[in-house]
């Protein structure tokens, strides 16, 4: 297949003309469906998809974002190790999201050791190279997780032990559908955490929920094709796992990842930020591995952070309703303008993967409807950094 | 963080490969991957490990829809957070 197919204007607009019979004979409105992924909400904003779908179609963000969804405990705890002299190693994006008392690049401006890695592997590494002890603040869902079992697998250094704030997605699906007034009629599935987990684990919540999943990839048409099965799927009440990135994902997903993640994690029941306690979405090393778990090793002293209390903007932060898709961006007093990329208030403006930093990056849905928006994939989306994005998505 | 990356393995020892992501060359851990990965395959690569081996009819497309957003994206203008991702994938560990 010629690749550019994928961005062909004439493929776009049979999808968006089908999508639109879709909705339409589905006759409600709106039509919500959710994306758990931050790359298709960066595909969906860079190429102002919304902009092209039908109006009745609710296309939201859920939570995605593994940065955004790191609960403020969790942050506390890599702050309060750090601060308690630990050197602590984590990917970059964590390093600026604000815990109760301040960030990791807070305690490294007050003298704690915080390096950032772009690997597990290289924490290791640093734990070989040095005497002290190095914590690895491991986030991330299933495709970064496997990464950390891999190396804790793999005779780490005797120094090094892994702070996991890891999380899993499928039970946050479940959770999402349950909420009181969720409007979320189908599931856009991310296709490289689907990679590892392969479609099939999302058989036993549709079977649950009667709700479709299709697995989608990153490009416009690949998101415009899933949309369109997954709107087919609800206009004809058929409850199943589609998989429409069948490139990268196969029913059973990688065995070998998977086999590794679950000799080193287990699931337990812990909070995302901002949405609620989620049955089984946190990733916890097993008992055989608690001589590689920081949380084991050190105590962690998070309570002599909770002296001060969050500020009075942190409190205006509507990030976990933005995350739990009954908000979006522009409902936020902070949205561009006291929470900016440069000095973020809550998680969705820091992450390249967040919510609030993608619609202020592209804007949320650029008025592309003007007459000469016929090509739409070609057009520019609304000038970037604008604060002027609507507040809904329908 | 969840975007993948494609690179063509140059050379391949137990546990890791040196991959070959347009012109920077990284060593990857492949003890995740799920098939034997020999020089001259392609393989997704996340965080610093091979998640996949890119099946070779696949390779084609997937390399140049990954050039297209790159070439895409100049560098100028605002930051373009796909293009960027994808270029920190690349860059971050550059041996």
């Amino acid at each position: 297949m010629n690749p550019l197919e994928f961005r062909d204007p004439v493929r776009a607009r049979q999808l968006t003309d089908a999508l639109e019979r879709t909705v339409n004979a589905i006759g409600r409105n709106p039509v919500s469906v959710m994306h758990v992924c931050g790359s298709h909400e960066q595909a969906i904003a860079r190429f102002g998809l919304r902009a092209t779908l039908p109006r009745a179609l609710n296309v939201i963000m859920g939570p995605g974002c593994p940065v955004c969804i790191t609960d403020m405990p969790e942050i506390d705890e890599g702050v309060a190790l750090a601060l308690q002299g630990v050197r602590v190693a984590t990917y970059g994006d964590m390093v600026r999201v604000p815990g109760s008392a301040g960030s990791l690049a807070d305690a490294r401006a007050a003298g704690a050791t915080v390096d950032i890695v772009y690997s597990v592997a290289q924490a290791a590494d640093l734990a070989r190279e040095v005497k002290e002890e190095v914590v690895f603040f491991g986030t991330g869902f299933e495709t970064t997780a496997v990464a950390t079992a891999a190396v804790l697998l793999d005779d780490p250094p005797p120094n090094f032990s892994v702070l996991s704030a890891h999380k899993f997605i499928p039970p946050v699906m479940e959770i999402v559908s349950e909420m009181p007034g969720s409007r979320v009629e189908g599931f856009l599935a991310a296709g490289h955490a689907a990679t590892i987990t392969g479609s099939g684990i999302f058989e036993p919540f549709v079977e649950r929920h009667h709700i479709p999943v299709v697995v989608a990839g990153f490009e416009p048409l690949d998101i415009l094709a899933a949309l369109l099965r997954l709107t087919e799927m609800i206009r004809d009440g058929q409850a199943a796992v589609s998989n429409m990135f069948p490139r990268c994902v196969t029913r059973d997903g990688n065995r070998v990842a998977q086999e590794q993640l679950w000799k080193v994690f287990r699931p337990i029941g812990g909070r995302w930020r901002g949405i609620a306690h989620i049955p089984n979405g946190n990733l916890r090393l097993r008992d055989e591995f608690a001589h590689l778990d920081a949380r084991k090793r050190f105590t962690i002293d998070v309570g002599a952070l909770w002296h001060r209390a969050p500020s009075s903007l942190v409190r205006q932060c509507i990030c976990g309703n933005i995350m739990a898709g009954i908000a979006s961006p522009g409902d936020c007093p902070l949205f561009g303008r006291e929470c900016v990329p440069e000095s973020p208030v809550g998680a969705c403006m820091v992450s390249s993967e967040g919510t609030c930093k993608i619609w202020h990056q592209y804007g949320g849905v650029p008025d592309l409807r003007a007459p000469s928006s016929n090509d739409c994939l070609r057009c520019v989306p609304a000038s970037p950094g604008t604060t002027d994005v609507k507040g809904g998505v329908a | 963080m969840c975007l993948g990356v494609p690179g063509r393995v140059v050379e391949v020892d137990e546990m890791t490969a040196v991959v070959d992501f347009w012109g920077a060359k990284r060593r990857v851990r492949i003890d995740l991957c799920d098939e034997p990965v020999q020089p001259g395959d392609y393989v997704l690569n996340h965080v610093g490990f091979a998640i996949r081996r890119i099946p070779a009819e696949d390779v084609q497309t997937t390399i140049e829809l990954y050039e297209q957003l790159l070439r895409e994206s100049t560098g100028q203008g605002p930051e373009d957070l796909m293009a960027a991702d994808v270029r920190a994938e690349i860059e971050a560990g550059r041996s």
